[in-house]
């Protein structure tokens, strides 16, 4: 098991070069001189040329590829062209307002699909199942900033219930009810967003489990049908939703783009959109290296989790 | 997903005569169908219509639904039944050749890489990887700093966007398809491999495809309409639903229909393309007959 996961590992490495290739050729492709991170508009010329070359920026396009490279490593991610602010510092704001945000509407929404799609899957074909897929169905439909967008028009304008911008109410930032108050309306909308998917993939794995010949056996042996279910099956369609955990793991950063820009929510979604409306290049650039590795990094997590709960898998894909 | 198969018996039978049933049984799948039809027509025939969607009318704002106006008004006085089936347009239009542009792609990538396997296949399998390892929204957001705005460039950036999984799909189907004796045969008499990819092969992964591009559109009309509503799509005095969508924004308090209406619209159209992809798989794969689905 050792050797599959150094081997998988070895894998990676290279994808994640190819993708930090990709991010520095777009970099590169893109009307934007890196020139004007480090320079004011009073300078002159001279002034400029040698920041230029003090930065290196005549060099060949390989040769920066790997300084850029280093400092990314070294965790230095540059700075920001409109603030002029270290970026570093800003994602170190951002993340955990997005994790905040994202992990426990996951955990929700991964919780609530276990159960209804082990409901709907064992009644297949009957009313509870009809319901549950016919409402998923409708869900992978629903665009997640027009529900939102209702969401904030009935509970926000209509009951002004709760308030929908950002995540703390001014000058009550350390409040705990004002910040869950702030917190239901993404949170909803969030969950409601991931969960047609997994119930729908938890269905199908607890049809395909139900097929199977223990299944008969139990039923054969008088085990009620909860007993079977929640006993039997629910364990094995567990293990291949492990492997979805480990592939949720990007979530963490981007899964809440949409909804962080509505909600106004201080998250990297939304310093995300903003950079990219003020063309602030080296801020996106560092959030699509940082969205790419986690990929990376949840898949493998996610293979070697899989080759852990369940040894029979050698080598899984 | 299968809402009639109560009475489904697995029988044995063509294509043709299992889609013909599924549609016959499946009254989800009858919606679709005839949804999909009438908003596709309306699309088509609405310029005929002597209402103009831009016509302004300043004493008209904000008004809402009423038997002059069945979608009430926007900001500017316009009829907004008549600018909701004018964004159809746009957007089915932005959904279909989206589609094309991943299925053009994607079955490319996908029969290269099935089909002279080696190095090819390695190198093409990477890429989409790689490709498929980035959210979508930031590959299209960074996309779109480096592209300037506009209708091709938004079908492209979509369509781009799309393909990775198509490639994927086709090239299982061509490992399998490659293994048949025919094309033994085809190979061993030294047809021409072009000849063969595309008068053998691609015939054979066709189903694959008409299930794939159904889904497709429904995904291209959603990822459409987000970047439309983020201020990335489609951009005045052209709409579409999501463009719709981004307007009322500002009007949600004084006129929620202007928000309610295009999103129902989407989730209609999105809905009946998805369901519609899940029928035709009867006839892509007909060991999935109705409620027989593999996972």
């Amino acid at each position: 098991m050792l050797r599959y996961i150094v081997k998988r590992i070895l894998q990676a490495v290279p994808l994640m070069l190819l993708i930090t290739i990709i991010c520095f050729a777009l970099i590169n492709l893109a009307p934007y001189d890196a020139i004007d991170a480090l320079t004011t508009p009073d300078m002159t010329q001279v002034e400029i040329d040698a920041i230029r070359q003090e930065y290196g920026l005549n060099d060949p396009v390989p040769v920066q590829y790997i300084r850029w490279l280093k400092n990314i490593c070294r965790g230095e991610f540059g700075y920001s062209l409109l603030s002029h602010t270290k970026i570093k510092y800003d994602l170190m704001v951002r993340i955990p307002a997005t994790i905040k945000l994202i992990l426990p509407s996951y955990l929700t929404a991964y919780t609530l699909a276990i159960i209804l799609g082990l409901i709907a899957g064992s009644c297949r074909n009957r009313w509870q199942d009809k319901l549950i897929d016919g409402m998923c169905s409708v869900g992978l439909a629903v665009p997640t900033f027009w529900f939102a967008m209702i969401m904030m028009y009935i509970l926000g304008y209509k009951l002004k219930l709760l308030p929908f911008i950002g995540m703390h109410t001014i000058g009550k930032e350390n409040s705990f009810t004002d910040y869950i108050r702030h917190f239901i309306m993404p949170y909803t909308v969030l969950v409601i967003s991931f969960l047609p998917d997994l119930t729908r993939y938890v269905r199908a794995l607890a049809i395909s489990q139900l097929k199977e010949d223990y299944v008969l056996v139990q039923r054969a042996f008088g085990a009620s049908k909860y007993e079977i279910l929640f006993k039997h099956v629910a364990r094995n369609v567990l293990l291949p939703l492990v492997t979805k955990l480990g592939m949720a793991l990007p979530m963490l950063v981007t899964g809440a783009v949409i909804t962080e820009s509505i909600f106004s929510w201080p998250g990297i979604g939304q310093y995300f959109l903003k950079s990219v409306d003020a063309l602030d290049y080296p801020i996106v650039m560092d959030i699509l290296v940082l969205s790419g590795s986690l990929v990376i990094i949840g898949n493998l997590l996610s293979d070697i989790l899989y080759c852990i709960v369940d040894p029979r898998i050698k080598e899984p894909g | 997903m299968n809402s009639s198969n109560t009475k489904a018996k697995a029988k044995p039978g063509r294509r043709i005569e299992n889609l013909i049933w599924e549609f016959k049984n499946n009254k989800q799948a009858i919606f679709s169908l005839v949804y999909i039809s009438v908003i596709l027509l309306i699309s088509i025939f609405v310029v005929f219509s002597p209402n103009d969607p831009n016509a302004i009318d300043v004493t008209g704002k904000l008004k809402p639904p009423s038997s002059l106006h069945w979608f009430g008004t926007d900001d500017m006085g316009r009829d907004y039944f008549m600018r909701v089936l004018y964004g159809g347009r746009v957007s089915l239009l932005v959904g279909i050749l989206a589609m094309f542009t991943s299925i053009f792609i994607g079955v490319g990538a996908g029969m290269a890489s099935g089909y002279f396997g080696g190095i090819i296949d390695t190198v093409l399998m990477r890429f989409v990887d790689v490709l498929s390892s980035i959210p979508w929204i930031i590959m299209v957001m960074v996309i779109s700093m480096v592209f300037k705005k506009g209708l091709i460039s938004l079908i492209l950036v979509i369509g781009v966007l799309g393909w990775m999984e198509i490639a994927r799909l086709i090239r299982s189907e061509v490992l399998s398809v490659k293994e048949r004796d025919y094309i033994k045969y085809a190979v061993f008499i030294g047809v021409n491999p072009w000849r063969i990819m595309f008068t053998h092969i691609l015939p054979a992964v066709f189903p694959t495809v008409i299930t794939a591009s159904t889904a497709s559109i429904a995904s291209a009309i959603m990822v459409e309409s987000a970047l439309s509503f983020l201020g990335k799509g489609v951009s005045a005095p052209m709409s579409s639903w999501g463009s719709l969508l981004q307007s009322s924004q500002k009007f949600l308090q004084k006129a929620p229909y202007m928000a309610i209406i295009p999103g129902v619209f989407i989730i209609l159209t999105v809905f009946s393309f998805n369901k519609l992809g899940e029928v035709v798989r009867v006839f892509a794969e007909p060991r999935v007959i109705s409620g027989e689905e593999d996972v």
